[in-house]
């Protein structure tokens, strides 16, 4: 046949319009440029302007289409009609839906505020939901940092101001060696993916440090296959190392970490152990000049990171010296460590050789001229250009906290924290400790909250107790179990609910958190907890309301449904009140705003979940959400996010808003065309940081000057890392018997042990609690970047990709069982069995199986067919995992989380495992549910215009 | 049977890096959104929510083990689509002259008006790169978003093909590979670029970056560089340190 070659038209148009938002399908939060046909969604892709991900999408986002399409939408209000867990449920109007609520809600707020547990999950609007939970009154509000990443949160807080992901990044036009610890493949998505494509264009190595050698490992130069649980003592060992050969940066650490505080060493005291501090509670060093006590940010001082303090007959010694007594230590040498690690003693020393090198002998010299809090103006900024990320991998574990910690100081040994080249801060942090609000939980009948709910605690005094010393919180957030816990324990809440300790609740009220699936421990249990009735007839839990767009697991267990729009129908603000996207050259925030109604043909609809709270609130009277005639204070939440003022001048949002002589940035009146101007914008707001106050952003003043004059604080604010913990140390002072809050007896040890100022190494607690000859075996779950848990298990494009997760197994298991492809294993744990199908894969820790996080869906949620394979062969690991470690023998109850900070320690998981027949359906199988939405559409080919 | 051009005026093409692919599939996604929505009939979806979800995809990603004689086992991911061959098997195969190749650009492209559906050139095809749409009975394959890389609707910047434009990790190339002077040639030349499968005789016009050598630390001499110890000296740490700090 001849050539032929037809006509084309290779320039179509694209679209009607492009409307710029935020994306939703993980907690990324990409700008994504929406592309509309006839006013209906066209194409999703990123927005090139936007400071996260600067055109770029990762699937989920692109995918987005089928999430905002999904048949597992809500569609309007659902009251229960079956019994609880059936998904039996009857729609209803909004009114009612509401006048439902506020009966429930109404005489709780007048009588116990206590019994209303209310706890958003995954939410991104702590900041506004916090406030409502305030100003009910209960102490009882949380998300869901508590079994995500509090440990890393609160460690990187604890001491360095500020922590990964939303905290701050690694340098990544200036590094030159990344090492990266257990992260999960998702946070923070694409920033992390455009980092390490930089990197690889610049030939910069990446070592990763993870079991399973997927992702962003897979592409590491090199690897290291590290036992799960022991990231804390190998990075102990390079410390070791370093401090062997005095490979620290001396300068950095006199200057800008308490390294040279000096430490109470007088064993009778009751501040043994604390920092020494003048009259105005000003840490104290050594100055070099003249050898006396000086407040360590004095002008000119010099501290010394030498110098003893002789006073009364007792030795002070700086912090830098307990730090090389303790890792001086053989037990921290690379041989003593090897084994524990599976890492071999040579390899731990060539990583520490290859970061001092890097460290020390590529330092960049940045020509900016900044001066530091001290008023000395230095001509250069110096980088030592090696820097670190980790994520959940290293922080579910118990021993998480005190491993996070071991980090953030390897970072500060080696003076690459705020340095060129380094681990940089992303706006509104850095943030010392002491800048953070302490918990809040004094409640009382038909009044506000005292304070936040969530905070970081400086000492028993902020403990969450009552005045008989029992927890406040339906949690134990804040109580001698974890005194840490920042971020609240959602994990614990079903459990202490149904058990009624500390006390019994009345309304368990729940946003976006399938805690009857993928987002508890125990999941067997927490269904039956959840549907468990009492001698009367009644349920355990009286009464359930839950909010979430689509059909999840969880919405099976509500007693009332609150049906949430897209992503893509709704009002947001990403915050620099809350978790911002800024990065570390700039502060923005953003908007999401309905590029499409949320239409629901025939149904009663959906309304953004904010926008009801501003209702309820509303409706109950609450500060904050009423007027003084009693009419409504926010319309929605669009309203809220205009007008809402955390202090004055202060508001949601940081751009556009009204000044004395035009628009103004930061702080400023509201301005009611503010959202109209960040659609205009691209949908977000970034203000620049100047270049010479870009880096060394603690001490350096004009970092200070700017972020008080945006508003980020009300003063300057300045700091020194704590690489010795105070905080901690006033725990472990209680626990010696000093002060008047004493931590009850059977605690004392752990507390004594588990917070040690000076990061520590212990053995994840379930191999105590375990017999790891009977159960040798370490199971991890990883989130894939293609799904995001419960998100985005339905959607129909990328359920392609990951629609079924087998438990991969290495090499050594494999053969040693004689697997094949397409064997199942039985998988036990000291607290549950699964069935379940297992492929082989070599790149993997050979003691060490995995499986994809959330691709096992319960039948009938989801719209799913009850024969997909995510309810036939998907499966939790959850099955396995309790809220609790097992029996001790002891008659106490001793949750499975870090003793600091109370984090679910999912990653501690132990099992062993055999062959099994095939069971045709992973086990355990579970009744299914109705749904509440049907079941998806047979085909699909979704284009929108002709 | 379908004729090839002689030549074609560029050879308009991919370069994947295979070292820096983490196999996230946003080029699987973004490909199928805007070709869903643009070129011919939409990418569909059989059983979507059911059992045997199965859709036309023109772009997937692959992973595979490499496990080297000595030392750790490693994963490659491989993102495959159409590789535009300069002999283009499944042009050749064509009853019909749907399937061409353009003689500007060197773009492999299916007429879906042509098409019949007869599936030779998927079979002719030594990579799999072409899929049959249940929906539509056509055979649908990449395009090299030919209706994006000259869209004068779109913004200059955006005249890339949606899966280069997406890439989160900048894994994705796009440029003229017969142009040596071209960004995407010379990373072809300065990375080893390589073809899929050159026994196949296919001169394949999108080229693959092998992945860098990995796990050099495990394969380094006992003499690599290691730390040398202070604190065997007079005083040990502290004395070291009292020296150090005299230096500062």
């Amino acid at each position: 046949m001849t050539r032929h070659q037809p006509e084309l038209d290779t320039s179509p148009q694209v679209s009607d319009e492009v409307r710029k938002t935020t994306c939703y399908m993980c907690a990324c939060r990409c700008g994504i440029d929406v592309h509309m046909k006839e006013g209906k969604v066209a194409y999703i892709e990123g927005n090139r302007d936007h400071p996260v991900n600067r055109g770029v999408l990762c699937a989920k986002g692109s995918a987005g289409i089928m999430q905002h399409n999904a048949p597992s939408r809500l569609r309007a209000p659902l009251k229960r009609v079956g019994p609880r867990g059936s998904g039996e449920f009857q729609e209803i109007g909004w009114d009612e839906a509401l006048e439902i609520a506020t009966g429930w809600l109404a005489p709780i707020r007048k009588e116990a505020p206590e019994k209303l547990a209310f706890f958003t999950g995954r939410d991104q609007s702590q900041s506004f939901t916090s406030f409502w939970a305030q100003n009910f009154g209960t102490p009882n509000y949380a998300a869901h940092g508590g079994f995500c990443s509090v440990n890393m949160a609160a460690a990187g807080i604890y001491t360095i101001g500020g922590a990964f992901w939303e905290f701050g990044q690694p340098d990544w036009e200036r590094t030159k060696l990344f090492m990266i610890f257990g992260v999960a493949e998702d946070h923070d998505s694409n920033p992390i993916k455009m980092g390490l494509g930089r990197l690889k264009e610049r030939g910069v190595p990446v070592i990763g440090v993870n079991p399973i050698r997927t992702g962003y490992n897979a592409i590491a130069d090199d690897w290291i296959g590290i036992t799960p649980g022991t990231d804390g003592l190998f990075i102990l060992s390079l410390v070791h190392e370093l401090l062997r050969a005095g490979r620290i940066d001396l300068d950095y650490l006199s200057r800008y970490t308490n390294a040279p505080v000096l430490v109470n060493g007088d064993t009778s005291s009751s501040e043994h152990g604390l920092l020494l501090r003048d009259e105005h509670g000003k840490s104290l060093v050594i100055d070099r000049t003249t050898g006396r006590p000086t407040p360590f940010d004095q002008p000119g001082v010099r501290p010394d990171l030498h110098a003893t303090y002789r006073h009364a007959g007792v030795t002070h010694r700086p912090v830098l010296h307990l730090l090389a007594e303790r890792y001086l230590d053989p037990q921290y040498a690379p041989e003593a460590v090897a084994e524990k690690c599976g890492i071999k003693a040579d390899k731990i020393r060539r990583i520490a050789a290859e970061l001092a090198r890097v460290a020390f002998e590529e330092e960049i010299t940045l020509d900016r001229e900044w001066t530091d809090f001290r008023g000395e103006t230095h001509s250069t900024m110096t980088g030592r250009p090696v820097s670190f990320h980790a994520m959940r991998g290293i922080s579910a574990h118990s021993n998480g906290f005190q491993t996070c910690r071991a980090l953030h100081m390897l970072q500060i040994l080696l003076g690459s924290v705020e340095v060129p080249g380094g681990f940089r801060f992303k706006p509104p942090y850095p943030k010392p400790v002491h800048a953070h609000p302490t918990p809040h939980c004094h409640s009382r009948p038909d009044c506000p909250l005292d304070g936040p709910h969530l905070g970081f605690p400086r000492g028993p005094e902020d403990l969450a107790l009552k005045e008989d010393g029992s927890p406040a919180r339906i949690d134990k957030a804040f109580t001698w179990e974890n005194p840490m816990s920042a971020h609240g324990l959602m994990h614990m809440v079903i459990s202490n609910a149904h058990a009624g300790d500390p006390y019994k609740i009345d309304t368990l009220f729940m946003y976006m958190a399938n805690m009857s699936w993928n987002s508890s421990m125990n999941t067997r249990g927490v269904m039956e907890m959840l549907t468990d009735t009492d001698e009367n007839g009644g349920y355990v839990i009286p009464r359930i309301i839950y909010s979430d767009a689509y059909s999840s697991e969880m919405v099976a267990y509500a007693d009332l449904v609150l049906p949430d729009t897209t992503y893509l129908e709704r009002h947001d603000c990403i915050s620099l009140l809350d978790r911002p996207i800024s990065e570390a050259d700039a502060a923005a925030d953003a908007i999401r705003w309905p590029v499409v109604e949320p239409e629901r043909p025939g149904h009663h609809g959906v309304r953004g979940f904010q926008s009801v709270l501003c209702d309820l609130g509303a409706r109950l009277g609450l500060p904050g959400f009423v007027n003084e005639d009693g009419t409504a204070t926010y319309e929605d939440y669009a309203d809220y996010i205009t007008n809402h003022q955390r202090k004055p001048g202060i508001g949601p949002l940081a751009g556009w808003r009204t000044g004395k002589a035009g628009l103004t940035h930061g702080r400023g009146a509201p301005n009611a065309a503010q959202l109209k101007t960040y659609i205009e914008n691209g949908g977000f707001f970034v203000s620049h940081i100047p270049e010479n106050a870009a880096y060394m952003k603690p001490w350096n003043m004009a970092y200070q000057d700017w972020a008080v004059g945006l508003g980020l604080f009300e003063a300057p604010q300045p700091y020194i890392f704590d690489l010795y913990a105070e905080p901690l140390r006033r725990f472990q002072l209680a626990a010696e018997g000093h002060g008047a809050r004493q931590p009850p007896d059977h605690l004392r040890d752990r507390i004594k042990t588990s917070l040690d100022p000076l990061p520590i190494w212990y053995p994840p607690l379930e191999d105590n609690a375990t017999d790891t000859g009977e159960y040798p075996v370490h199971a991890l779950t990883q989130r894939p970047m293609a799904m995001y848990h419960s998100w985005g298990t339905q959607n129909a494009w990328l359920r392609q990709i990951h629609g079924a997760n087998p438990l991969y197994l290495p090499t050594r298991i494999w053969e040693k069982h004689g697997f094949a492809e397409g064997d199942w294993a039985r998988v036990t744990s000291p607290h549950g069995e699964i069935t379940v199908p297992v492929a082989h894969m070599a790149a993997l820790n050979e003691n060490t199986v995995w499986t994809w996080n959330a691709i096992g869906k319960r039948k009938g949620a989801w719209a799913l067919a009850r024969d997909a394979p995510e309810a036939t062969k998907g499966f939790l690991l959850n099955h396995l995992i309790h809220e609790l470690l097992p029996e001790r023998g002891d008659g106490l109850r001793w949750s499975n989380s870090d003793p600091v900070t109370g984090q679910a320690a999912w990653f501690d998981l132990r099992v062993k495992l055999e062959k099994s027949s095939p069971p045709g359906e992973a086990r355990p199988g579970f009744a299914p549910v109705t749904s509440p939405v049907g079941t998806g559409p047979e085909h699909l080919a979704w284009k929108v215009g002709e | 049977m379908t004729t090839l051009p002689e030549t074609t005026d560029r050879k308009l093409g991919l370069v994947i890096d295979l070292d820096t692919c983490v196999g996230c599939h946003a080029c699987v996604v973004a490909c199928k959104g805007w070709n869903t929505e643009a070129y011919g009939a939409p990418l569909s979806d059989q059983d979507p929510y059911g059992a045997e979800p199965s859709g036309t995809f023109l772009n997937r990603v692959h992973s595979y083990e490499v496990q080297p004689e000595d030392g750790a086992a490693q994963l490659v991911h491989f993102p495959k689509s159409c590789l535009h061959c300069e002999d283009a098997p499944c042009v050749t195969v064509c009853p019909t002259g749907a399937s061409y190749k353009r003689a500007e650009d060197g773009i492999v492209l299916v007429d879906e008006s042509a098409c019949i559906g007869c599936g030779l050139c998927a079979w002719a095809c030594p990579y799999g790169a072409r899929e049959m749409d249940a929906a539509e009975g056509v055979m649908k394959k990449c395009t090299l978003c030919v209706d994006r890389i000259y869209n004068e609707n779109l913004p200059e910047q955006d005249r890339v093909p949606a899966c280069v434009r997406t890439c989160p990790a900048g894994a994705r190339h796009f440029g003229d590979l017969g142009d040596p002077e071209s960004d995407v040639s010379r990373l072809v030349a300065a990375r080893g670029g390589m073809d899929l499968m050159p026994e196949q005789g296919t001169r394949p016009v999108n080229k693959y970056l092998p992945p860098r050598p990995r796990d050099k630390l495990d394969q380094m001499e006992q003499s690599a560089p290691r730390l040398d110890p202070v604190i065997e000296e007079p005083g040990g740490f502290l004395g070291w340190l009292d020296r150090a700090l005299e230096k500062l």
